[in-house]
């Protein structure tokens, strides 16, 4: 219980310490101003959702494979989290669009494949409140995450045919890409800030989860007697 | 070589249970047709926004068509239970798989290739110069979403609220269908035809990929 708490309280002082860091620290950029700083929040949260979405994956491939209650656990845990965090990329991504782009939304590869994985883990999560029976819910729920993590490559390619607008990689780009020091700093910072609050959240939702299963049995119990 | 006569006997099934209502197939084609009239209504298009638009909303059709016609794929074997035996009589239930979907294609294909004529006419659009590669399009779509829309219909078949289930499941997984075969679909239906052959091979990639990963996971989704 204690160590619940002290990482609940190490994650939100970090949030809060990420917002300070990219609010007072991190200088303003020369082009889009005061907007920019959405930024942090934008692909710290898209990058720590990705990586939710991925950590669902392989739990998904851990269950079929294993088939531990645990996994299928963590798959419903870290599929939820990975959704708030890819709901907060699609709102503050049009919040900085308008003022940079002049418009909130744009079909291009990258928006457009953040929606459809949006869209089937939305999907992932209706099957899951669909299906009754426990393990029979982990396998097939297991089994369309697998295919629906296959699949985001694919949609991200294939809608590479149009035109794109998102703005070209900055962070690992190619030569010419990169950040100011500072802005380099808060934004690492700010990157790790959000994986660390999404694995509490994660943690948090697993632990609950693992209850709720736990009463799930109990009253199977009861009733049978 | 058991995998592929299993095949053969239960495509062999399948067609023999269509064909002997045809009531997947007749509903398909007149959903086909509506829908393409209904957007026709919607949007009124002249002929050159037909050409625009018009492979697009094909798709779309053919798309929706699909997620109504896959639904029965796995449900039809659970009013007699006959998916258990079946599973007691292959060696590898990827065979079941493989008919199922080999049939739908089947089935897609020949909706599609009755509906291209009225389509053409209704869309003012001339199909005949590449027809060929049109097919081959046609060929890789109705490929790809009949190997994962076979794959889904095993999964909602078990859930509740299936009807409605199966197209939710299955229509964003379809994204790269849809724009791909759209996309190549207006190039190869403007005037001057280009065919893009960057977008047929990647369609084949997409049938390839949820093919294996159908081969790998298949025998999961028919556990009891």
């Amino acid at each position: 219980m204690t160590k619940r708490i002290i990482f609940a309280a190490v994650s939100i002082l970090l949030v809060i310490a990420g917002a300070y860091a990219a609010f007072f620290i991190a200088p303003n950029e020369r082009s889009m101003g005061v907007v920019q700083r959405i930024f942090y929040f934008h692909v710290g949260s898209a990058w720590a959702g990705m990586d939710a979405f991925l950590l669902c994956f392989i739990a998904n491939l851990l269950y079929v494979w294993k088939r531990q209650q645990k996994y299928d656990s963590i798959g419903v845990a870290s599929a939820e989290v990975g959704l708030v965090l890819t709901t907060v990329v699609l709102i503050t991504g049009p919040i900085w669009a308008k003022p940079a782009w002049g418009i909130y939304w744009t079909w291009d590869a990258r928006l457009t494949s953040t929606f459809v994985l949006w869209l089937l883990y939305i999907s992932y999560l209706l099957l899951r409140s669909l299906i009754e029976e426990p393990e029979r819910r982990a396998l097939l729920s297991s089994l369309f995450g697998i295919f629906a993590f296959i699949d985001v490559p694919l949609v991200f390619f294939s809608i590479r045919w149009w035109r794109t607008q998102h703005p070209s990689p900055v962070i690992m780009g190619g030569p010419g890409s990169g950040l100011d020091p500072t802005m380099n700093k808060v934004f690492f910072f700010n990157v790790l800030v959000m994986h660390v609050f999404a694995l509490f959240l994660i943690v948090e939702r697993y632990i609950l989860e693992k209850t709720k299963n736990e009463v799930d049995i109990l009253q199977r119990e009861a009733e049978a007697q | 070589m058991s995998l592929l006569s299993n095949t053969a006997t239960l495509l062999g099934k399948e067609l023999r249970t269509e064909f002997r209502s045809r009531e997947l197939l007749t509903t398909t084609v007149v959903f086909i047709l509506v829908v393409l009239i209904l957007f026709s209504f919607a949007i009124s298009p002249t002929t050159e926004e037909s050409r625009e638009f018009g492979p697009g909303l094909l798709w779309l059709a053919i798309l929706f068509a699909a997620s109504l016609m896959l639904q029965p794929c796995f449900l039809r074997e659970q009013s007699n239970d006959t998916l258990s035996s079946l599973r007691l009589a292959v060696d590898d239930p990827f065979a079941i798989f493989l008919a199922k979907l080999i049939a739908n294609t089947l089935f897609l294909l020949l909706t599609e290739v009755l509906m291209l004529p009225l389509f053409a006419v209704f869309y003012n659009i001339a199909i005949l110069p590449k027809l060929h590669y049109l097919l081959l399009v046609l060929f890789l779509g109705s490929f790809g979403i009949s190997v994962a829309g076979t794959a889904l219909s095993a999964i909602s078949a078990q859930a509740r609220m299936r009807e409605l289930l199966l197209p939710l499941l299955l229509l964003p997984l379809l994204t790269p269908i849809l724009v791909v075969s759209a996309t190549v679909s207006v190039s190869l239906l403007d005037r001057e035809p280009i065919v893009q052959w960057q977008g047929i091979a990647f369609l084949a990639i997409f049938d390839l990929v949820f093919l294996t990963a159908l081969w790998l996971f298949g025998e999961y989704l028919l556990e009891e």
